[in-house]
């Protein structure tokens, strides 16, 4: 058993000692500041070796991928089979782009690459920072320096999510001192990292933030989607605070980065540059 | 539990000093971006956080069909009377409404499809029945311009160059759209001015910070209270870079550190020279007054100020995702439409 739960390496809370987290006026945990995940698993979620990125003819050492180990829980993410082969051509494709037409405009390409909202759980382990704001309304914002993307976090909200959205609907509530966020509601095109891991429009993600230290949260979500998986599956890591005396989230409006990749073979040849 | 008891009791307090009303907050627009008046802690009735900042947290649109500037018609008047308030505001509904019908079928179709996207609350002037959102100069106009450096009349003329390629259905590239066209900025850049559409601002706070999420593009502008110094001078943003603190009841927010790209400023004034200062101003249950004043002596012959209403909207109503580059189609069909265009002629 003991070992069972050493090989998983994924952190537990029962890691830590005991904890009383700070609280806000209504009692709840406060889980105000900046947090960074220090994972690789916006590379990939499963365990990974380190690899040249696209292109090392070009980006050499810049593009290349750190090794990491699987955040998921029992190592593998459950495809159906069918499934499994997409992630393959995905992965394959991932730095393909066509925007040529409105119909096949999300078929190929990371995302990611293209600089399009994150979606959840993505947000959050992206190697960038992002912000908890939480005050005295039943709002909790959750603000991402990837994209300036955000997502507000509807406390005890009830109903279905009204339309779909690249963020999701998320519905939130606390479960003694962590914040449960339940989140549907998404467009089928997010993606789960660079390795093509992918999700239908029935992804349901429970994420779970627990307090553990005064600088830590931990951080899981249960990942369910039976278009795409056999069984719900959980991914679980630690979120660091940023503790730098003047830290706050820059800006990583990445769309400027994008725009000669999607659109220049669209432009007047011999045009103003 | 508690926690209900102290909202409902700090509203009952506060009701009374909403009788004040927006028309009186009308005629208490200044007439010059005087120093804000500083109301003693003790007297101040406006709700607060339960850590004791002024509480601003709500859902808020600024949508209002006064127009920044005042039109010739109304002369130097910068308030109405009621009746004159119900005739302008008639007046501007029908030139910016689409539910009319002269003109024709065509235009008829035209016009509803657009209306569909149009905010409604567009169509009403300011509660405190102005003739403009500028209050200082006293002429509700911005202040004349000053001669352009040969450098930025060099750039200003390129970019009304891209404006009339793309006005024209002719960009010869993605660069000649501007910045809300290639969903990199839209309202989400101070001064926030209304708009025909999404004009909702949903405003967070948490001890030491207030957070602004403008509708148009999902970004959430993060404004420290703390008085620490501003970004380094070699870090620009397109959003600038805010800090803020409180003065009596009234937020106060100064923003430096823009980028130089063309178009990310109002006016195209200069970033190395140009000031905002933004206050933001609880004046009863249901309306916040947006002040801001401009500066930028290489722009603009001397500073001006415009007041915004903002108003909260029901708290049923949610504010949404607005997603836009993701499925910019438009660009791709400019661009497309362009090079047909330009084929077309070429072979005729």
């Amino acid at each position: 058993m003991l070992s069972a739960l050493l090989a998983m390496a994924v952190p537990i809370a029962a890691q830590f000692p005991a904890y009383r987290p700070v609280r806000m006026a209504d009692g709840h945990p406060n889980l105000n500041g900046v947090w960074q995940a220090l994972v690789t698993a916006d590379f990939d979620l499963q365990d990974h070796e380190a690899k040249p990125g696209p292109h090392p003819e070009v980006m050499g050492a810049y593009g290349g991928e750190h090794a990491g180990q699987s955040v998921v829980e029992g190592g593998e993410i459950p495809y159906q089979p069918w499934a499994l082969e997409k992630k393959k051509q995905n992965f394959a494709k991932r730095t393909t782009v066509d925007v040529s037409s409105d119909k096949k405009w999300h078929e190929l390409g990371d995302p990611e690459f293209k600089c399009y909202m994150p979606g959840v759980p993505r947000a959050t382990y992206m190697p960038f920072p992002f912000s908890i704001v939480q005050g005295s309304s039943p709002y909790i914002l959750f603000s991402y320096e990837f994209a300036s993307a955000t997502r507000i976090v509807r406390m005890d909200w009830k109903g279905e999510a009204p339309t779909p959205s690249w963020m999701g609907w998320s519905r939130g509530r606390w479960e003694g001192d962590t914040l449960v966020i339940d989140v549907s509601g998404f467009r089928e095109e997010t993606w789960l990292d660079r390795a093509g891991d992918f999700h239908s429009d029935e992804l349901h993600v429970v994420e779970r933030y627990t307090p553990v230290s005064p600088y830590h949260l931990m951080y899981e979500a249960t990942i369910e989607d039976p278009k795409i998986y056999t069984r719900p599956w959980k991914i679980s890591f630690p979120l660091y605070r940023r503790v730098e005396k003047n830290v706050q989230l820059l800006e990583f409006k990445c769309v400027p980065f994008t725009e000669d990749l999607l659109y220049e073979r669209f432009s007047k040849q011999g045009g103003s540059k | 539990m508690k926690g209900t008891l102290v909202a409902v009791l700090a509203m009952a307090l506060w009701l009374p000093a909403s009788a004040q009303g927006p028309g009186k907050a009308a005629s208490q627009a200044p007439r010059k971006p005087a120093p804000p008046t500083k109301p003693a802690a003790n007297k101040s009735s406006a709700p607060r956080t339960p850590w004791g900042d002024p509480d601003l947290q709500g859902v808020w649109n600024d949508a209002t069909s006064t127009p920044l500037q005042r039109p010739t018609g109304v002369g130097a008047k910068d308030v109405l009377t009621d009746e004159e308030a119900a005739d302008f505001q008639a007046q501007l509904a029908n030139d910016l409404s689409r539910d009319r019908r002269d003109g024709g079928a065509d235009a008829d179709v035209n016009r509803a499809y657009n209306e569909h996207w149009m905010d409604a609350r567009r169509l009403k002037i300011t509660g405190d029945h102005r003739t403009s959102l500028i209050v200082d100069p006293q002429d509700g106009r911005i202040p004349p311009l000053v001669p352009l450096s040969p450098e930025r009349e060099k750039a200003r003329t390129a970019r009304a160059g891209a404006n009339a390629r793309f006005n024209a259905g002719l960009p010869e590239t993605y660069r000649d759209m501007s910045l809300p066209v290639q969903c990199i900025i839209r309202t989400d850049s101070p001064p926030y001015l209304p708009t025909i559409y999404n004009n909702d601002f949903q405003i967070f706070q948490s001890p030491g910070y207030v957070v602004i999420a403008p509708e148009m593009i999902h970004s959430a502008r993060t404004i420290p209270l703390d008085r620490r110094p501003h970004l380094g001078r070699n870090l620009h943003q397109w959003l600038g870079d805010s800090r803020g603190h409180w003065e009596g009841d009234t937020l106060i927010v100064e923003t430096t550190n823009f980028r130089t790209d063309d178009g990310v400023i109002f006016q195209n004034a200069n970033p190395g020279t140009f000031k905002i200062t933004e206050r933001f101003t609880r004046v009863d249950a249901t309306t916040l007054n947006y002040e801001f004043t401009v500066e930028d002596p290489q722009t603009w012959t001397k500073p001006w100020t415009a007041i915004i209403p903002w108003t909260k909207i029901d708290p049923k109503e949610q504010m949404y995702e607005y997603a836009c580059h993701e499925d910019n189609y438009d660009i791709v069909h400019f661009l497309t439409g362009a090079r047909k265009r330009e084929a077309s002629e070429t072979s005729r």
